[in-house]
């Protein structure tokens, strides 16, 4: 019997395990929504903003650990979704990005609402597709789940024409997804895994640098054997958080740009640095020549293409993160007992306590003034560090990645690679869907929360009580702080001059305001906002110069720290 | 260094572009190349020149893999290889000097293929040593137009 593109496309979804979509309608994708509104095995969440569909579908993907989808029309709909998409690609998150199309015959024409949505996002998609023939639509859709979620993740696009979607077609059976040129290399080299373990048992000051591959592979609980096996001191990048306990006495924080003194004090002075699925980007070396200098490398990652692409490597293993910690572990229980070797580091482990001692991580209080640090820790301890923390970018995202201190993978999401002010409120909204149970918050600055404000309503809609902090200091904080150090305080284009009354604002779409203006209120309004089964926006006004530290100054090594 | 990177692709819409994409994306420039299907249809070999050092075209050769639609890539520095381009030179052939062009052409292998009045247009094949070496003689005759193929090599058969 033959069903429609539309009727087949759901079915697809069904079939992958799908069962909520973002999206926004538009003509090019009317007979996808008029089956959407037939069926309810596919729950499809009206977001008001294209942009917004795809960071809740990243946000869902990262907590449900499964293919987040986004559904949108051609033309604006789909350059709308390119931020988004961006930012999965550089965060390496499996999302399927679905776009209409105008007609096939009229692809080309510079028809209504038409735009080469493939050539646009070729560069930022992990692989895209436009469907030109009704048979291959199955066969393409089963494809790009296949290859958003295999590998190292990323988002994929299919490009559906109306024609396409509104032709009867065969369902063809469900075939294992064989691909000629795409096969990742998931297994590490024996050979290799054993040159990496002799390096870090004749190691006498190893660091861990844990990156997102850890959170994206589930390895968290192998790094975290091999970690404590050898008393291996960890840090972690932006997106690794999570992937290591971070109250673990072993964790360090996070390094770079925004890293603790000891993170960045024991990377500098380490001999041996085991990086695990991360990709020493510019934020995290500093300037490149000074960044390990002494260290042999080992560098753990899925993606050859990211290995001695900034720093050369001394030891590469190309695999899943977890199968090669997996891999190592083992080696290392056959060849030592823990036992014996776990006290080699222990100089090594005193050296960086009084690193950490001499400059913990730390801010000045200022008397009943809010300090935003001060409300991250506060959230930390009345979520007792259990709820998923998402960001928007700048200030409050660093203030979050330093001061909540995350235990799990998955509970930390922020838009790493690329940056996104306005990714945190929909990701949040994206986590909710994927874990109804769980306390949410957006950790957002009085800036960013602008960008993608108008999904209040799509909370409201779907019941999402997401808690949204805002940092309010009246500034886009971060590139204040960099004009304050490096442009004589020049604060061009970053007071906010205007913003809404965030409290009548939440209000206005349905939701509950609160405010804090002292330090006192502070945990009132959190107490508040967690047992409020509703969107809540916390307004804190928080001390309107304070900055990020300690702070690398872009270019400069990561031992020329500005501290406190 | 000049590199000459191999690579067989998915003969499809728009697999040419993400390959070309991947050098621009970079700021790398591409200075030949040449595209055509295999013995196998449904897929294509490109062969392009590019220049940069080791880690750049470690990078690039990487990145290639990296495509979906890339099914193998080969640096031909790395291998022992033949190499050809093709090139036709439309040269000045007047009273004095058509005998003088007929017996260039004739010591590099070319032929004529075209003739006029004022000129010829000869064909010359070879690695681009040789290209650059007939260029560098017709030259001071009067090269009018060149048009060249791009590269194109093939990996050396195992001798045993």
């Amino acid at each position: 019997m033959k069903i429609s593109g539309a009727q087949a496309f759901i079915k697809c979804l069904q079939e992958q395990g799908v069962d909520t979509i973002f999206g926004f309608p538009g003509g090019a994708v009317i007979e996808i929504y008029d089956e959407l509104n037939k069926t309810d095995v596919i729950k499809h969440v009206l977001v008001r903003h294209e942009q917004a569909a795809v960071h809740a579908a990243d946000g869902y993907a990262r907590v449900k650990g499964e293919v987040g989808v986004a559904l949108v029309t051609s033309g604006p709909g789909a350059t709308n979704t390119v931020t988004g998409i961006a930012s999965a690609y550089c965060d390496s998150i499996p999302i399927v990005v679905f776009t209409g199309q105008v007609p096939t015959q009229l692809i080309g024409n510079d028809a209504f609402q038409e735009v080469d949505i493939v050539g646009i996002t070729r560069p930022c998609t992990k692989h895209n597709y436009l469907v030109k023939k009704p048979e291959d639509l199955v066969p393409t859709i089963r494809e790009a789940f296949h290859i958003a979620r295999t590998g190292r993740p990323g988002p994929v696009l299919i490009d559906l024409p109306k024609d396409v979607v509104g032709a009867m077609i065969n369902f063809p059976e469900m075939k294992q997804v064989k691909m000629r040129t795409y096969r990742p290399t998931y297994e590490p080299h024996p050979g290799q895994v054993e040159k990496a373990c002799k390096a870090i048992l004749k190691a006498k000051r190893p660091v861990i640098y844990a990156g997102g591959g850890v959170v994206l592979s589930d390895a968290n609980e192998e790094l975290t054997a091999l970690a404590r096996k050898l008393n291996i001191p960890v840090t972690m990048t932006l997106m690794g958080l999570g992937g290591f306990p971070g109250t673990d006495s072993l964790s360090m924080g996070m390094l770079g740009m925004h890293g603790t003194y000891y993170a960045n004090m024991a990377v500098a002075k380490s001999d041996l640095l085991i990086s695990v699925g991360a990709r020493f980007d510019d934020r995290v070396t500093g300037r490149i020549d000074a960044f390990a200098p002494d260290a042999k490398i080992i560098h753990i990652d899925i993606d050859p293409s990211s290995i001695s692409k900034n720093v050369k490597v001394d030891i590469p293993i190309v695999a899943d993160c977890r199968h090669a910690l997996a891999a190592m572990n083992t080696w290392i229980d056959r060849k030592i007992d823990p036992a014996d070797h776990g006290g080699k580091t222990a100089a090594w482990l005193e050296k960086i306590a009084a690193w950490r001692n001499k400059h913990p991580l730390a801010y000045k209080e200022d008397g009943d003034v809010i300090k935003p640090q001060f409300v991250v820790e506060k959230l930390h301890e009345l979520t007792g560090g259990e709820a998923i923390i998402s960001t928007e970018v700048g200030q409050n995202q660093m203030w979050a990645a330093q001061f909540y201190h995350f235990n799990h993978p998955g509970s930390f999401l922020t838009s790493g690679g690329l940056g996104v002010m306005g990714y945190g409120f929909p990701a949040a909204i994206g986590a909710q869907m994927a874990a109804p149970d769980r306390t949410v918050i957006d950790v957002a600055g009085d800036g960013s929360i602008q960008m993608n404000i108008q999904e209040l309503a799509t909370a409201r809609q779907y019941g999402c009580p997401v808690k949204i902090a805002i940092l309010n200091n009246g500034y886009l904080g971060m590139v204040r702080q960099w004009q304050e150090l490096f442009f004589d305080k020049n604060y061009s284009a970053t007071p906010l001059d205007v913003s809404p009354d965030f409290v009548a604002l939440a209000q206005a779409y349905g939701g509950v305001g609160l405010r804090a203006k002292t330090k006192s209120e502070v945990e009132p309004v959190i107490r508040e906002a967690l047992k409020t089964d509703n969107v809540v926006i916390m307004d804190f006004v928080v001390s309107r110069e304070e900055g990020v530290y300690p702070m690398v100054p872009a270019g400069k090594a990561t031992t020329e720290m500005l501290l406190v | 260094m000049r590199h000459v990177i191999s690579v067989l692709l998915q003969n499809k819409p728009g697999v040419l572009s993400r390959v070309t994409g991947l050098f621009s994306g970079r700021g790398f420039n591409i200075e030949s190349l040449s595209v055509a299907q295999t013995i196998d249809p449904e897929v294509s070999c490109l062969t392009l020149t590019t220049k940069g050092d080791d880690m750049i075209v470690e990078q690039i050769t990487k990145q290639l893999h990296k495509l979906i639609d890339v099914i193998k890539v080969t640096d031909m520095n790395e291998t022992e290889s033949v190499e050809r381009e093709m090139a036709i030179i439309r040269v000045k052939a007047e009273a004095g000097t058509r005998a003088e062009v007929l017996r260039i052409i004739d010591i590099f292998r070319g032929k004529v293929v075209d003739v006029s009045p004022k000129s010829y247009a000869v064909e010359v094949t070879g690695p681009a040593s040789k290209l650059k070496a007939v260029i560098d003689i017709l030259r001071p005759i009067g090269i009018q137009e060149i048009v060249r193929t791009g590269v194109i090599s093939m990996s050396r058969a195992k001798k045993s």
